[in-house]
């Protein structure tokens, strides 16, 4: 089934439970689909029209819509409770799990910009630096992150980690996933953002924790040799002008 | 097949004895109840979000004169009654004197506005938020506020006003009807709904008096 | 009631009653309902066209992008030399034009074709007519509504010649990307998109007065509420959604142009604006706006069912409270269009329990049109065939919606192609195929010709066929992860490995617009040389059946017609025929043979 609907491979600790609820659905929803539509078209075979036929005259009946609404109701009412406490396992911040590493996202046309806590592990200190498009990430560690904008609202968009959030100028949006397997994978906007939103890509790199420590600290030492500036979650962006002109901007932007 | 004689278009057979123009009024109100909730309903979303933007109204706008703007819009819908009383009547001279009483109101309502406005605007008070510097009444350099309350105060009392506008422009209308002898005790639909419109401009300032000038 | 004999005396009788109309206020300036309806028509089928046309150049460049890397090779846009160089460069489309015709295609199809076609047409032809009145309660006021729709129209088709070209900030035009052109690259035409929704806004709610304000109070005699057909009924409750939807996005847009114009800041996060607000506005509209545009088919789709079945509606009066309730659960399910929004995920849980509610009175109509054809007698007409159809679509495009609705499966789904399926689905599959099915049954009304069956049976089956080919894959494509409103897929791996069903999507698009070159065909020529039509040519029982082909200026002449049954008795036993107009009197005289 996950060939018949293209499912990305899923690294994604909660992913499979999203997964799962996806094909429970699909399921329940064939299964009314093809009832409903082989019943019409049997109907539609079974009561054509012929010579000296007549139609039966009913105007209704009152314990078929009794019963076909109350097993309607009771579907939805059902997909309602199995989804709500997933939903909010994932998205209600009050639900995260500790996190193992924390991370800023900021997306702005058209790239995503990550800021890493550096060797102190605390965001907004010194040592932090940024890398452009691309995410390291340890696995099997929950990562939270903070979402800001800052132009236009994006979509940060993990296939693999079952992972969407938009990213709007102005807040600042928490996130987590922990990712179960090591390899590369797909960083995408999912809204439009602009001229170049098909091509805001990104690659998330999830690595062991050794891989991971030793990167990092590579990192630390380079940034360490030319000390950037922590972004974002300082003071935003008061004007237009000093926010570029992101349209004129060629394609050229190194991936 | 069943026919019957067509009654006029004016008196159809109603779910509500209303005859058209003034069911048609009600349900345009309605509409225009909701375009009101999306703008104050907007303000209230934007104010909590960003409190320390939206100074103490006494401080920028000069609450005593809407006051007596407010209550002078009142007495408009008063006169406005009394027009509806005496054409209901078939008193033709009441009907034209309150009708235009009203609409001189409504324009002295309209007047002091844009006197407001004028005076606002002066004080730095706008509704481009790039050049918002609202130094309040009592003059001196604090910037009041911050753009927020330029942007949904404009809109909000703007919106209103375009009402009102249109407003004394049927009122003056109904004047001239008036005048050519078109309202009678029996058909005077048009002052009906005029009343209906009116009154509803009132109570919507009546609100936003409430919520911009008072809270 | 004898099919030949009245109409001609009240035809006769009208035309008697009227002297001459000048042409120009015959057809151009007209206040009846029935010009304005045909006015209508002939505005929204241009923008369907047009919107339709703006599409295949859209799949035109998602299955054929130039990126060499990838190693594909692209292809030149059929007729791109036409184009500037704004817009197409040596055959490559360049991505502002691509993320403008998404802009406009979804534009002009939801507000200039689907919403006017349904509404601007059907709601001025068929209420006074199926409620026995002359005429609309305002015709002046209702024939504004179609000049200022039609001035709209003329704004939204200049915003593609100005500097920067066309909107291009999507259909949704989320802040601030709508609101600032360093960010878009598009100044002057989003505002004049802004602005002639707005004007479009105006329009529909002097149109939604008069269709209230006409149903309330001009029914006939005998015309109760329970024996009014369900598309009317559908046309009442859509018109209150109208009336009290429009209103907000009108603010909204209000708010968006001072934005773009004067420098206020309602939506501008540097000095506190709140994007998300303009989200809440728009779809706190939009949502009903999705009613709107699929109730009033459901309520044609029912008229026509029921007369094709040749038996009553199955369960009329929970068909009704079905409308009623979901025009009134409507106004609650905004949010799941905002799940990833970064709204409050409280807001989310609420949302998502409403919207899978909404799913039930949608359920409780597709199983009574079931029961409708269930037992029935049932001949295949073109309009038939389209009613049916929209039952089988309008499913899968209900079910589809199911996964969107329930919060976490959105996570992966939202903002993907499994949304562009699932709209297509409802909007096509539902909509437009109610339009087409409402077209096909009522033309002869209208212009007193039929259309060719032959023609319309092909342009059916041709449409069936190449537009569940053209949109089920898109599907999979959005379970895949393929994201909307991407200038080049094939940018991302896993898109590009998907490449070829794009390719499939877009020849099967091409032959489905083709296809409508023969409803086209079919309904100009049918204008001037179909066959002339009676007064009741599918043997229906409502009211409009009982006015001539095409009906007079005030449809009846100076009588009304009185109502003694509901809209539904087909196949009644005791009756001569199969059906029984809801004007034949209540003693039972015996009806004369049909023709």
């Amino acid at each position: 089934m996950n060939e018949f609907w293209r499912l990305p491979v899923n690294v994604s600790s909660y992913g499979g439970d999203i997964d799962g609820m996806f094909m429970l659905i699909a399921w329940v929803i064939t299964i009314v689909f093809f009832a409903v539509e082989i019943l019409l078209v049997w109907f539609l075979f079974r009561y054509r029209a012929r010579p000296g036929r007549k139609a039966a005259y009913m105007h209704g009946n009152s314990r078929m819509e009794v019963l076909w609404t109350g097993a309607t109701a009771l579907i939805v009412l059902f997909i309602g409770v199995i989804s709500r406490g997933l939903w909010l396992d994932i998205k209600d911040p009050l639900r995260f799990p500790e996190p193992g590493l924390q991370l800023i996202v900021s997306a702005k046309q058209f790239e995503w910009n990550t800021t890493y806590p550096g060797a102190d592990g605390q965001l907004g200190t010194a040592d932090d630096f940024i890398r452009r498009n691309q995410m390291h990430v340890p696995v099997n560690v929950p990562v939270r992150i903070t979402l800001v904008s800052e132009d236009v609202i994006h979509s940060f968009y993990l296939p693999e980690l079952r992972l969407k959030q938009d990213a709007v100028p102005g807040m600042q949006i928490p996130a987590w996933f922990e990712a179960t397997q090591t390899g590369e994978f797909t960083v995408g906007c999912a809204e439009l953002c602009g001229l170049q939103h098909y091509r805001m890509k990104g690659t998330l790199t999830v690595l062991s924790a050794d891989q991971f420590n030793a990167w990092n600290a590579q990192q630390v030492a380079a940034a360490g040799a030319a000390p950037g500036t922590t972004p974002a979650l300082a003071a935003p962006v008061m004007n237009n002008e000093a926010a570029g002109s992101p349209v004129v901007a060629a394609a050229s932007h190194a991936h | 097949m069943s026919t019957a004689a067509a009654p006029s278009m004016e008196h159809g057979t109603s779910s509500f004895g209303v005859y058209n123009l003034k069911l048609g009024m009600w349900v345009f109100l309605l509409s225009e109840v909701m375009f009101f909730t999306g703008l104050i309903g907007s303000y209230i979303i934007l104010r909590f979000a960003n409190p320390d933007q939206f100074a103490v109204p006494g401080a920028v706008l000069n609450v005593p004169l809407t006051a007596l703007n407010t209550f002078i819009l009142i007495c408009s819908s008063v006169s406005m009654v009394k027009a509806f009383a005496d054409v209901q009547a078939g008193n033709q001279a009441g009907l034209k004197k309150w009708l235009l009483v009203t609409a001189l109101l409504g324009m002295v309502f309209l007047g002091i506005q844009a006197i407001e406005y004028t005076v606002l605007a002066s004080e730095g008070f706008v509704p481009m938020a790039e050049r918002y510097a609202a130094h309040g009444r009592a003059g001196g350099h604090e910037t009041l506020g911050g753009p927020l309350y330029g942007t949904t105060f404009y809109t909000m009392t703007g919106f209103h006003g375009t009402h009102v506008s249109i407003g004394v422009a049927c009122l003056w209308w109904c004047v001239f009807q008036a005048y050519r002898g078109r309202y009678t005790a029996n058909s005077h639909g048009g002052i009906e709904i005029m009343g209906l419109y009116w009154h509803f401009v009132d109570l919507v300032w009546i609100i936003l008096f409430t919520i911009v000038y008072l809270i | 009631m004898s099919t030949a004999a009245v109409p001609h005396d009240t035809a006769a009788h009208a035309q008697a009653h009227h002297e001459h109309i000048p042409f120009i206020r015959k057809y151009i300036f007209s206040t009846d309902h029935k010009v304005i309806g045909i006015q209508f028509m002939f505005m929204s089928l241009f923008f369907l066209l047009l919107g339709g046309l703006l599409a295949m150049a859209m799949r035109w460049q998602i299955a054929f992008p130039y990126n060499e890397t990838a190693g594909f090779q692209g292809q030149p846009l059929p007729g791109g030399d036409l184009l500037p160089e704004t817009m197409v460069v040596q055959g490559i489309m360049l991505p502002e034009f691509y993320n403008a015709l998404v802009t406009m295609h979804g534009t002009i199809m939801v507000f200039f074709a689907i919403m006017p076609l349904l509404v601007g047409v059907w709601a001025n032809y068929l209420i006074p007519l199926q409620i026995g009145a002359p005429d609309m309660a305002f015709p002046r006021i209702n024939m504004m509504s179609f000049w200022l729709a039609f001035g709209a129209g003329l704004l939204m088709l200049a915003s593609f010649a100005v500097t920067g070209g066309a909107a291009n900030a999507g259909w949704t035009g989320y802040t601030p990307l709508s609101i600032n052109d360093l960010y878009s690259g598009v100044k002057t035409g989003q505002q004049l998109w802004a602005l002639s929704l707005t004007i479009l806004g105006f329009s529909s709610l002097m149109g939604s007065v008069n269709y209230i304000t006409t149903l309330i109070n001009m029914r006939a005699p005998g015309m109760t509420w329970f024996r009014l057909p369900l598309s009317t009924w559908a046309l009442l409750i859509t018109s209150i959604l109208i009336l009290l939807a429009v209103p907000v996005l009108a603010g909204g847009l209000i708010m968006m142009f001072f934005d773009q114009t004067i420098g206020t800041n309602f939506f501008k996060p540097e000095t506190g604006g709140q994007p998300l607000l303009w989200q809440h506005l728009f779809w706190f509209f939009g949502h009903p706006e999705v009613y709107i545009l699929i109730l009033p088919a459901m309520g044609f789709v029912s008229d026509i069912i029921a007369n094709g079945a040749r038996k009553p509606i199955f369960g009329y009066h929970a068909m009704v409270w079905a409308i009623i309730a979901i025009g009134f659960i409507g106004w609650i399910v905004w949010g799941h269009h905002m799940f990833m929004s970064g709204m409050n995920p409280m807001l989310g849980g609420f949302f998502m329990v409403t919207t899978l509610i909404i799913a039930v009175p949608s359920a409780i109509k597709t199983f009574n049109w079931l029961g409708t054809v269930w037992r029935g007698n049932i001949r295949f007409h073109t309009p038939m065939l389209f009613a049916l159809s929209f039952v089988a679509l309008f499913v899968i495009g209900g079910l589809s919606g199911v996964p969107l609705a329930a919060a976490p499966v959105d996570i992966p789904l939202h903002d993907t192609y499994f949304v562009v399926a699932h709209i297509h689905y409802v909007l096509v599959g539902g909509s437009l195929f109610g339009i087409f099915a409402a077209i096909t049954f009522w033309f002869p009304k209208m212009f007193g010709r039929t259309m060719n069956e032959t023609l319309g049976k092909v342009h059916w089956a041709l449409t069936f066929v190449f537009f569940n080919l053209t949109f089920f894959p898109m599907h999979m494509l959005g379970s895949g992860g393929m994201m909307r409103r991407l200038y080049d897929p094939t940018q991302y791996p896993h898109i590009a490995s998907m490449q070829d069903t794009n390719i499939f999507i877009t020849w099967c698009a091409l032959i489905l617009f083709a296809a409508q070159l023969i409803f086209m065909w079919n309904f100009l020529w049918s204008l001037f040389k179909g066959k002339l039509a009676g007064e009741n040519p599918w043997e229906a029982n409502s009211l409009e059946w009982t006015a001539p082909s095409p009906p007079p200026h005030g449809n009846w002449g100076d009588r009304v017609p009185v109502v003694h049954r509901g809209p539904y008795e087909y196949s009644a036993p005791g009756a001569t025929a199969d059906y029984q107009l809801q004007t034949e009197a209540p003693t039972g005289q015996p009806l004369p043979a049909t023709h």
